[in-house]
């Protein structure tokens, strides 16, 4: 799960190693909220998990661990 | 806030478009990013064409245009008139208000009442709530509501977040007294702590523009905007209309002892294409029944959303049938309101364009 997510964060904002920074996504400047946009798309399309609006929110793409859950959450 | 009306109509919807039409992909150079950044995005977004007003096109010009059609086709009477509401966030002057100013240019008769509304993506509803509670007064048989924006003069170019969605155009909605007893259901909410979720900064009072708010700056996500340009706090308005109004909408249907099956159409105001989709499903509205392709067409036009929806995805039938429909609008201010009523049987359901 957390190498598909990598490669979605890296689709997404390819300057950025996400495989050495794993938090601090949103506070650290590396996603903002089209960045987010981009990844739930990617998401709902190569894991096939539906990302409720409501759920579509800054501290859930904070951390390579938040996003997990997140996917986690929206696949019950 | 829940207003109730009866015994009040919409008989005719016009759309009036600037027909100069551009395409996302025609200022794609303009953004600070790749193109497979921008061409993903422009794709879930539904960045499509929209229709843009020349530098010298005002609000009046297009309400002016709009209303001398419905004239010389003997769809409207202007003696017959007797409130003129304009909903627009882009108005031709500080002063006088441009409802007056449209007056003036039609020469309409001195016993009307003119106002200008400051709204924006809630503009039809609050400017329908204004109609109708002005027909209540016996002196008042007709309203037209113009809803009216030129907004596009205010993005910046560099910026993706905000400049690919606007769109320019007005709408002209006659609203009258009616025989039909059917129901007016509006529901209206405002929250003024998140008046900086959506902003022109500089041009007012409090900020005059001067060269100095016409400086450009980079902001976190890599656009480039001044303080003279429209800024949208896009995460603080996606997570307020997900919250918002799914709430209003359960009250709703509480409310009025209703559900999605008694609803033919959901218009609502289309953000982008996004956002409304997700809307959708938070709703546990089937997308069919809350069209969504305004946006990708013609562009985001504020106030003027939700009617050109009406003209453009019902305007083949809706003078022959009625529907059961919610309009929806939410944004600015924040404002955000859903109205339910019976729409159809209209004298007129048109799009027509603005030759510049």
């Amino acid at each position: 799960m957390k190498d598909k997510i990598i490669k979605i964060l890296i689709e997404a904002r390819p300057e950025f190693d996400f495989n050495e920074i794993q938090e601090d996504f949103i506070s650290g400047g590396m996603l903002d909220s089209f960045d987010i946009i981009s990844i739930v798309s990617d998401i709902e399309t190569e894991l096939g998990v539906s990302i409720q609006g409501d759920k579509i929110l800054p501290e859930n793409f904070d951390s390579l661990q938040a996003i997990e859950d997140l996917i986690k959450e929206s696949s019950c | 806030m829940r207003l109730s009306f009866k015994n009040k109509k919409i008989t005719g919807v016009l759309s009036v478009l600037p027909e100069n039409e551009v395409h996302f992909k025609d200022g794609i150079n303009e953004y600070n990013f790749t193109e497979k950044q921008s061409l993903k995005l422009a794709k879930i977004m539904g960045y499509g064409t929209r229709r843009i007003a020349s530098e010298s096109t005002t609000v009046s010009d297009l309400c002016v245009h709009g209303l001398e059609y419905l004239f010389e086709n003997n769809y409207l009477n202007k003696d017959e008139i007797d409130a003129l509401i304009l909903v627009t966030q882009s108005p031709d002057y500080f002063l006088p208000a441009t409802s007056n100013v449209i007056s003036g240019k039609l020469n309409l008769k001195e016993d009307l009442i003119c106002m200008d509304i400051n709204q924006g993506c809630a503009g039809y509803e609050v400017g329908l709530m204004q109609a109708y509670m002005l027909l209540e007064q016996p002196a008042i048989s007709k309203v037209v509501l113009l809803n009216a924006d030129v907004l596009s003069k205010k993005v910046s170019k560099r910026d993706r977040n905000s400049h690919p969605l606007i769109g320019d155009g007005a709408t002209i909605t006659v609203v009258e007294k009616s025989d039909d007893d059917e129901n007016i259901e509006l529901f209206m909410k405002s929250d003024g702590k998140g008046s900086e979720s959506l902003k022109i900064p500089a041009g007012g009072f409090k900020m005059p523009s001067t060269p100095d708010t016409a400086i450009m700056n980079e902001d976190v996500s890599g656009n480039y905007r001044s303080l003279d340009n429209l800024v949208m706090k896009g995460d603080d308005v996606f997570n307020f209309v997900m919250t918002r109004v799914p709430e209003m909408m359960n009250q709703v249907y509480n409310e009025l002892s209703i559900n999605d099956d008694n609803l033919d159409y959901y218009l609502f105001h289309q953000p982008n294409k996004f956002m409304l989709e997700k809307l959708a499903d938070k709703l546990g509205v089937d997308r069919s029944k809350m069209p969504n392709n305004i946006t990708e067409i013609y562009g985001n036009g504020s106030g003027i959303t939700v009617p050109l929806n009406i003209c453009h995805n019902l305007g083949s039938t809706i003078k022959n049938e009625s529907y059961d429909v919610c309009l929806g609008g939410f944004g600015v201010g924040l404002t955000w309101s859903l109205l339910v009523c019976k729409l159809g049987k209209l004298d007129f359901c048109e799009i027509i364009n603005y030759k510049e």
